[in-house]
């Protein structure tokens, strides 16, 4: 039985401690959960850039993982998606078609790399298809490859896969559910 | 006995684990106010240290260490305060590292801390030398001079 569970930690010097943290560069991995207009996300970077955007923000799942894809100094930490989530923001809103964010794909296969390296071209208010995705990574028979990449994609929304449809149109899957991919089709244009 | 290494958990993890003994232990020993810059720079070093760890275990008496050592500092820095190691949890009952802690009470801070986490805790010297803020090799030579000491004065043989 604990008689004393008094937090003793401030808000305050936490938040400095983070800070301190983010901007002496000493982080593997900074990332943090934020609001927006489609719910919670999670979102993490490294130095080299954007490497996590996810819907089900359940951090203590992904942090295990990003710790062992990219090192363990991994913190939670604003300033470090700050960037990603101004730009989320003003796409949600409607005033932005295009990210300027660098990624960072290490945790990725080869493969992946690539297929989401084409898929970052998909221009806003497009669809492309599984199967076009895979001719252009040179790999024609590797649809259903490529639908396991965007399956998994680790950058959603940023990294289009939401704008990679079936061949006779259907919007198949999505990992944030059918419903919020028809929304990112519609907020671009594409579904009426 | 079959060894399990622990995996070192992302920094987040240890950090919710440990901040609050670590700010208790800075308060008791510097007062409120200076505890909560030296709780910040305790974990930028522990931050700077942690790609050198080998394993999870005794991240406890690791960080600790680094909080006493800013205390030793600081106190070089302002007042003569008793250097010493804090009162580390025994861990799994180690009765090694309680004799271990108790026999080195003589010794220098620097030494006994080196001592007690190379022989008590098992730490690598790499390890110990974040936590006390210098090099592996002055590491080295503090657990052995220390050790030198402790024989010297009959505590072990």
């Amino acid at each position: 039985m604990t008689v004393s569970t008094v937090s003793t930690v401030s808000p305050e010097l936490d938040a400095r401690f983070r800070e301190a943290a983010a901007s002496a560069g000493l982080l593997d991995v900074g990332y943090d959960v934020v609001e927006s207009a489609i719910g919670p996300l999670f979102l993490a970077a490294t130095d080299r850039g954007l490497c996590r955007v996810a819907f089900q923000p359940e951090p203590d799942e992904y942090l295990d993982r990003l710790a062992r894809a990219f090192g363990p100094r991994v913190l939670r930490s604003g300033s470090s998606v700050d960037n990603a989530r101004r730009q989320l923001d003003e796409y949600f809103a409607g005033t932005r078609h295009g990210f300027e964010l660098d990624t960072d794909l290490r945790g990725a296969a080869p493969f992946a790399q690539r297929v989401l390296g084409e898929l970052a071209r998909v221009p806003f208010g497009e669809t492309t298809t599984y199967g076009a995705l895979a001719q252009r990574v040179d790999a024609p028979r590797a649809a259903r490859a490529v639908g396991m990449v965007m399956n998994r994609n680790p950058i959603a929304i940023v990294l289009p896969c939401h704008r990679v449809v079936g061949s006779n149109g259907s919007l198949t899957g999505y990992a944030g559910g059918l419903e919020l991919k028809e929304r990112l089709l519609r907020l671009e244009g594409v579904l009426l | 006995m079959m060894e399990v290494v622990t995996e070192i958990p992302p920094f987040e993890r240890f950090y919710l684990e440990q901040r609050e003994i670590v700010l208790g232990f800075l308060r008791r020993r510097l007062g409120r106010e200076a505890a909560e810059d030296a709780f910040q720079e305790t974990f930028l070093r522990a931050l700077r240290g942690y790609p050198r760890l080998e394993h999870g275990e005794h991240l406890r008496a690791w960080v600790l260490t680094i909080a006493a050592r800013l205390v030793i500092d600081s106190g070089r820095r302002a007042r003569p305060v008793a250097a010493e190691l804090p009162e580390l949890p025994v861990e799994d009952g180690r009765p090694a590292y309680a004799q271990l802690e108790h026999l080195a009470d003589g010794l220098p801070p620097t030494e006994r801390a080196a001592v007690v986490l190379r022989y008590g805790y098992d730490l690598a010297y790499d390890d110990i030398a974040t936590a006390l803020g210098s090099t592996p090799e002055a590491a080295r030579q503090a657990a052995s001079s220390g050790i030198r000491r402790l024989r010297a004065s009959g505590g072990i043989a």
